[in-house]
């Protein structure tokens, strides 16, 4: 049954209050970083601005700050992130859905014991360890406290448990071993999940401050983040047309790869039971 | 050409043994010591009421599921120590359990693939090293399709299992199945996802298979009629137990215990209460038996032994209630004096003949070879002499 006019509108007029706010700082970024510097603070609000001033923010975001080399940093950590956590989290996952063995559910309860800790907790006695081992100011050290992946594990628990057993038998009986039924049958079931655990994953890692700021020191290692925290101080001083710019820069990346895992991250959001 | 090498060109068929099977989860106990001798090339049925345990026996066979107590020999080698895919069965599933992102034609090479091809000639990437592969693959794809056309599947092998019927997918998963050449089939319901007409002609199917392949064949169903019209022995189980193992004819003929008479037979078996006097004599619809002894006995009466007559001392009475036409005969349901239901078929004619209707009593006699005496444990209980008129 179809809803009457009003009640349409206003459901649309809600929706569209609620992406305004949403999108409204980014919107802002963009503007921004379009305008020269003596519009940003100027008097009167001016969408269009005045002179366009893309070129030369952009220019002076990627020239004279580190971003590229931050970006780059940025995709080896968080590339190098996911594949590990994919294979220790696929597998761990799949026994904690699918096999059956003794001291299964005190294990799950681990992981979701594991899901209520905050990075903070861990942070010194990880610093302290990496310190101890020589490894500070490494890639390593960016990555390492993320290998094992407890939202993962959860994640991709949900979903194999969906999985019938019928076929995991029938391989079985076939002669697969359970690592082949892992990677060859379960895992490309789980393509959807596994896609919106990488956009949680790589968003997280990307965008993530904290822990490089605690471990990396050098500059040909900063992550994005520092990239643009490092930018602020040196290069732009009030220049926030270029930062904006900037920004927007280390934001694309995101947005893109959303953009192109939009259907199956949608489909592992609501398949996995995570709305 | 690989054509000579068609499953029924070379006939593999294995006993199973089994002896002493027990298996507990947690405290509850799903088989309570079962024994079953299965003869090379027989199609046996496990049958039984949900929960009997049927299921779980045919999962020990095949390995999925480790017994508590007792063995399992298949073609006279000892298993209980193998994993499943060494077992040499191969095993239908009730939802086929095809690989859902695999082509029709991988899904039936999948068994050859595991077998011929090493760890190693199955990986990504690292499997084009392999200098045997390309030949191994081409004998395998000759063998799938070979496969193909003996199920009618040739248009189908680049299509997944979700673009399928429901048919289409049971012959794939036939085809999964026997591919392998197995020595014995293991199916678990294979026809319960099925639509009704088509589950009547797959069961046609499946037996005219059996005869072509001559493999031995252990099928596990809850339905009756399918352990009935397939089967070479049909072991019906309940609780853990089997209560009988025999042929078709013989579990309906002489029924080894209540469970199994009222299991088998449809419209079910009539089961009355009865009273021996001292003598151990029972009188009931017209006949006279001789129980071992007095006490309380439950009779069961097939319907089809059932017979309008007229009013008589000694004959059953009972009230009737509804009236079927299935066509070539009719089944009428009444009701006892006591109140028990009784179901009676009869051809058409005779019903044409008798005239009942609606709502009157009705005095029926029973066939002597229809009749079943069960004590109070619920077994067999042998009649000695029946006394035909009533004393």
């Amino acid at each position: 049954m179809r809803r009457g006019l009003v009640p349409r509108l206003l459901a649309h007029a809600v929706l569209l209050l609620g992406a305004v706010v949403m999108l409204a700082p980014f919107v802002w970024m963009l503007l921004t970083s379009i305008r020269p510097a003596e519009e940003v603070f100027g008097a009167v609000f001016n969408p269009i601005p005045g002179r366009f001033a893309a070129p030369e923010n952009y220019a002076r975001a990627w020239n004279e700050g580190n971003l590229p080399r931050a970006m780059l940093n940025g995709a080896i950590v968080c590339l190098g992130i996911l594949a590990v956590q994919l294979l220790a989290a696929i597998p761990a996952s799949f026994a904690l859905a699918k096999l059956r063995f003794r001291g299964r559910g005190m294990l799950f309860g681990l992981v979701l014991f594991g899901l209520c800790v905050p990075i903070q907790v861990p942070a010194l006695p990880l610093y302290l360890g990496l310190a101890h081992a020589g490894l500070l100011d490494t890639y390593f050290a960016l990555m390492a406290p993320f290998f094992l992946t407890v939202f993962g594990m959860f994640l991709f628990r949900q979903f194999f448990r969906a999985y019938p057993d019928e076929v995991l038998d029938a391989a079985r009986l076939d002669g697969m071993g359970e690592f082949e039924i892992v990677w060859r049958l379960a895992t490309p079931a789980a393509l959807p999940a596994i896609a919106a655990f990488s956009v949680f994953s790589v968003v997280a890692h990307w965008n993530d401050l904290y822990w490089p700021l605690i471990v990396v020191t050098s500059s040909e290692l900063a992550t994005p983040p520092l990239g643009i925290l490092a930018f602020r101080d040196t290069e732009s001083g009030g220049n926030y047309g270029a930062l904006m710019a900037g920004a927007a820069l280390v934001t694309a990346p995101l947005v893109l790869a959303f953009l192109v895992a939009r259907r199956a991250f949608l489909r592992g959001i609501t398949m996995t039971g995570l709305r | 050409m690989k054509q000579q090498q068609t499953p029924t060109s070379e006939a593999r068929a294995a006993g199973l043994t089994l002896r002493g099977i027990v298996k507990h989860f947690g405290p509850t106990r799903v088989l309570d010591g079962v024994d079953l001798d299965i003869r090379p090339g027989e199609f046996l049925t496990l049958v039984g009421p949900s929960g009997c345990g049927k299921s779980t026996l045919l999962r020990i066979i095949a390995g999925l599921e480790a017994q508590s107590a007792g063995s399992v020999t298949i073609g006279g080698r000892s298993v209980d120590a193998l994993p499943p895919s060494e077992r040499d069965v191969a095993m239908v599933f009730q939802s086929y359990a095809l690989y859902p992102h695999m082509s029709v034609a991988a899904n039936i090479a999948s068994p050859l693939e595991l077998r011929r091809l090493s760890l190693f000639e199955r990986l990504p990437l690292l499997r084009w090293l392999s200098p045997r592969r390309p030949r191994v693959m081409r004998e395998i794809m000759t063998e799938v399709r070979a496969m193909a056309g003996q199920l009618q599947l040739e248009g189908l092998l680049d299509r997944r299992p979700a673009q399928l019927s429901g048919g289409q997918r049971q012959r794939v998963a036939l085809g999964r199945a026997m591919v392998r050449r197995p020595a014995a089939f293991l199916m678990d319901e294979p026809l319960s996802n099925l639509d009704a007409k088509l589950r009547v002609h797959m069961r046609t199917e499946l037996a005219e298979l059996h005869a072509r392949l001559g493999a031995t064949f252990v099928y596990v169903t809850h339905d009756q009629i399918e352990a009935m019209t397939m089967s070479d022995r049909v072991a019906l189980m309940d609780k853990g137990r089997i209560l009988q193992l025999g042929t078709p004819s013989e579990l309906y003929d002489t029924p080894a215990d209540v469970t199994v008479a009222r299991f088998i037979g449809s419209p079910p078996i009539n089961l009355l209460e009865v009273e021996a006097s001292a003598g151990g004599v029972i009188r009931m619809a017209g006949l006279a038996l001789r129980a071992p002894g007095p006490g309380r006995y439950t009779i069961g009466i097939r319907p089809e032994a059932l017979h309008l007559g007229r009013a008589a001392p000694g004959l059953l009475a009972a009230r009737l209630r509804r009236a079927e036409n299935l066509g070539a005969e009719w089944l009428l349901h009444a009701e006892t004096e006591e109140g028990a239901p009784l179901a009676i078929r009869m051809t058409a004619a005779e019903h044409a003949a008798a005239d009942a209707l609606i709502g009157q009593v009705l005095h029926l006699s029973a066939s002597r070879a229809g009749v079943h005496l069960f004590g109070p444990d619920g077994r067999r209980v042998a009649v000695e002499a029946a006394v035909e008129a009533p004393a």
